[in-house]
């Protein structure tokens, strides 16, 4: 009987790691694919930008606009991380 | 000597979630993210009305700065990116960005230090605001022609529109208001977790180990100034996000 308790106690305890373990996975797993995408979006931008510095304004709205967008899949990672910890 | 290691973190909830001090238990109650919204609307109002009225030759500091904030976003957000006919939308615009980035600064204000925008009410009202505007816009504008320019691109590949068409839907109608909400809350949220982190680390230390309390400390001064720059560029590309719908909804695709 003792030992049954001990499992489920266990089992408890194992959940809890499982859920903490899983939360940090989906963000960090979340992280890579943006964090290689920003790169790239503001690397050619820096490079349009020396290539041709009278486009400097339009390049720079439009590299905000390419940011926003590679860096809402991070951030559902981020409330994901969230979700799964609860 | 005390040991080091036994620093907990409080639980989210507690970063978040304010008691109300008036009109408890009713759905007027007022806490402190209540209570930072009112502020900052009341200071808007007072700010860019009071100094828009006097339309001086030679402007003062604030005239200056209410005239610079609206050219910003009259050239560059609106003219540029919705439209050279689109100045009705400036006003729209102009309160979207000045509230966001009102509400974002009270992340690096001393002793208040809570970004209201870090709780998704905020976020989420002016996401479904931004939303139901665009739709609306861009069915007025061109019809049914809007919804059938955004599922059917043209120049794609006939087979290919078992794909295309319904992954254009749920970005129309479901990723576009959902990512917009948030970013911005996910952002402020973030940088609030972590100025916390690291003040309570400060604190810790400080009480532990005084010496080491400088490294954190340091670095929470350098992030609460990253955190201005984090506040000003979320207030941007909100505004800017919600003018290249606007835009989508006003013109067809060139």
């Amino acid at each position: 009987m003792s030992t049954l308790l001990l499992a489920a106690q266990q089992a408890g305890e194992l959940k809890d790691g499982l859920q903490s373990i899983g939360a940090g996975i989906v963000y960090g797993a979340a992280a890579i694919g943006p964090g290689i995408g920003i790169g790239l979006v503001v690397g050619n931008a820096i490079q349009a930008m020396a290539r041709q510095p009278e486009m400097q304004g339009t390049i720079r709205t439009t590299m905000f606009l390419g940011i926003a967008f590679t860096e809402a899949l991070a951030l559902f990672g981020f409330v994901l991380f969230f979700l799964a910890k609860s | 000597m005390p040991v080091l290691g036994a620093f907990v973190f409080p639980p989210i909830d507690e970063l978040f979630r304010w008691k109300g001090f008036l009109f408890e238990g009713t759905p007027l109650e007022v806490n402190k993210t209540v209570l930072l919204i009112l502020i900052s609307s009341l200071l808007i109002l007072v700010i860019f009305i009071g100094g828009g009225r006097k339309k001086a030759l030679r402007p003062g500091p604030v005239q200056n700065v209410v005239e610079m904030t609206y050219e910003f976003i009259d050239n560059g957000i609106t003219k540029d990116v919705v439209g050279h006919d689109a100045g009705r939308y400036t006003p729209f615009l102009g309160s979207l960005f000045l509230f966001i980035l009102f509400l974002n600064f009270w992340e690096v204000i001393p002793f208040l230090q809570f970004p209201p925008t870090s709780r998704m009410a905020v976020p989420g009202f002016l996401a479904i605001m931004v939303y139901i505007l665009y739709l609306v816009v861009g069915f007025k504008n061109q019809g049914f022609k809007y919804l059938t320019g955004h599922l059917f691109p043209p120049g794609v590949p006939l087979a290919l529109y078992i794909l295309v068409t319904p992954i254009e839907f749920v970005q129309l109608f479901l990723v576009r208001p959902f990512s917009l909400a948030v970013r911005l809350l996910a952002n402020m949220m973030a940088g609030h977790i972590l100025l916390t982190a690291l003040a309570l680390l400060t604190a810790y230390a400080l009480k532990n180990a005084p010496i080491i309390a400088i490294g954190p400390f340091l670095l929470n001064v350098g992030v609460t100034g990253f955190e201005i720059l984090v506040g000003f560029l979320q207030a941007y590309i909100f505004t800017l996000l919600t003018a290249v719908y606007l835009g989508d909804a006003l013109h067809p695709e060139h």
